[in-house]
């Protein structure tokens, strides 16, 4: 469980740039997304610094039972 | 630890006044449409239902700066008048909403005002929920804290269940005729469900008076152990993030995607996606509310009895298995319901869904609970546990509304 742990950490540290980014680059909404691309910064940037933080506690062994 | 009626008023006093809140938080949302035509600019209808949209996701924003603000002030003061003065703010907030002219009256004031107003909703919000969980916690015997909080659980779907009442409720009595009575609620009987809070609010606040500060925070106050510092104490030690991080990236993400998708994409997946109109879709939730919500408790219940682990780790396999299903039934039903499916069949398998769904839902929440209950001691970053469910309910916000 603790090498999962270790793996997983290594998948969040990733998943954290990455669920920032490409979603939404990926989108090609018709619509003007000023207001929901500030909102997407300030929202999601916290999140994503989080997200890495947690993963590299796990990478690092810090989670283990 | 309090005797059982004590217990039992608290839950009663904690749950009334954070339903009331969800009450008032829920009502923009659900009449966002009509909102949006009240005080926005009347020209370009998809900005002004965009702009409303974005206006309901600040609440949703400023909610984990509540926490913050407000689980500090817990700390400090104590949670009896943080209590209080969230739902002040809450219920001001929400009847001032109801008070302000439309835009043709006075213009850009008007959306300024009710973004304003969003923003101190989301603080009041933000301090009360996680904070009444909180308060009944350090109230109940260590071996009932899941049955006891569980009822606080339920407050936020009676809170959608309420709203979606009594708008439903106003939208049909305001006239004899029923296309008078809708035309009359989106002129000006949208503001009644606004106005309405403040009963509610008083009320609350009365019982609220007669509670007593927590056992746990009194014996922390008589001792001088109450945090000086809570952010610094939270966020300055690096054993406390691990927890807070856990807490949030281990237990509450998947919850609050889950929460919200089935609290809230069903109605728009119902009424968009499967194109069944608002009264239809919103009655379809009600009862499904009405028959999911004695879950929390159940699970609440089970979670003292089985312990918190296998609940939590069944609720997630169930979400993983059954969600695309779910709405693929959903929208499968509403496809073919003129061919091969009687209409009380596509009612029942409806509303079965749903429930079933609910439960799904239900479940992750007890987990976000029960998690947070089971992993913190009780002190001021326990609040913080519920940050990322507005963040993460924020994306399934997005995600509909940019449809």
């Amino acid at each position: 469980m603790n090498s999962v742990k270790k793996i997983l950490g290594i998948v969040w540290m990733i998943t954290a740039p990455v669920q920032m980014g490409l979603h939404q680059m990926a989108a090609k909404p018709s619509i003007d997304t000023k207001i929901q691309w500030g909102v997407f910064i300030g929202i999601f940037l916290p999140i994503a610094i989080g997200l890495f933080i947690f993963g590299y506690y796990a990478w690092r062994g810090e989670y283990k039972g | 630890m309090a005797d059982t009626k004590t217990l039992r008023k608290v839950i009663t006093a904690s749950s009334l006044g954070t339903l009331i809140e969800w009450y008032d938080f829920y009502i923009f949302g659900s009449l966002a449409t009509v909102i949006a035509t009240q005080f926005f600019p009347k020209t370009n209808p998809t900005a002004a239902l965009l702009s409303t949209l974005a206006t309901f996701a600040a609440g949703f924003i400023v909610r984990p700066f509540g926490a913050l603000v407000f689980g500090r002030l817990g700390d400090m003061v104590g949670r009896k008048y943080t209590f209080l003065l969230t739902l002040i703010l809450m219920g001001g907030s929400t009847f001032a909403i109801g008070l302000i002219p439309n835009y043709e009256t006075i213009g850009f004031a008007a959306p300024l005002l009710v973004l304003l107003l969003r923003l101190i909703q989301g603080l009041a919000l933000g301090g009360e929920y996680g904070g009444a969980a909180t308060y009944v916690a350090e109230h109940a015997p260590a071996d009932r804290k899941g049955y006891y909080t569980s009822w606080i659980q339920t407050t936020a779907t009676l809170g959608l269940f309420v709203s979606l009442g009594v708008i439903l409720f106003t939208r049909s009595m305001l006239d004899k005729d029923p296309v008078k009575s809708v035309q009359a609620f989106n002129e000006w009987g949208w503001r009644i469900p606004f106005l309405v809070s403040i009963i509610l609010v008083i009320v609350s606040i009365y019982i609220r008076l007669k509670m007593q500060e927590s056992p746990l925070f009194t014996e922390l106050k008589a001792s001088g152990n109450t945090a000086t510092n809570p952010l610094k104490e939270s966020f300055g030690k690096k054993e406390n993030l691990k927890m807070v991080l856990l807490a949030l990236f281990g237990a509450t993400m998947g919850q609050g995607v889950v929460w919200y998708t089935g609290q809230f994409y069903a109605q728009s997946f119902l009424e968009n996606v499967c194109k069944i109109d608002f009264e239809q879709s919103r009655t379809i939730l009600i009862w499904a509310i009405v028959f999911a919500t004695p879950l929390f408790i159940l699970f609440g219940h089970w979670s003292d009895k089985i312990g918190r682990k296998w609940i939590m780790l069944s609720g997630m396999l169930l979400a993983v298995c059954t969600y695309h299903y779910l709405f693929g039934e959903l929208l499968f039903l509403a496809e073919n319901h003129s061919t091969t499916i009687s209409t009380a069949d596509k009612i029942t398998r409806t509303v079965t869904g749903i429930i079933y769904w609910k439960m799904v839902a239900i479940v992750f929440v007890l987990i976000a609970y029960v998690t947070y209950i089971y992993v913190a001691p009780l002190s001021y970053w326990q609040w913080c546990f519920w940050w990322i469910n507005p963040f993460y309910r924020y994306i399934t916000y997005y995600c509909i509304y940019r449809r």
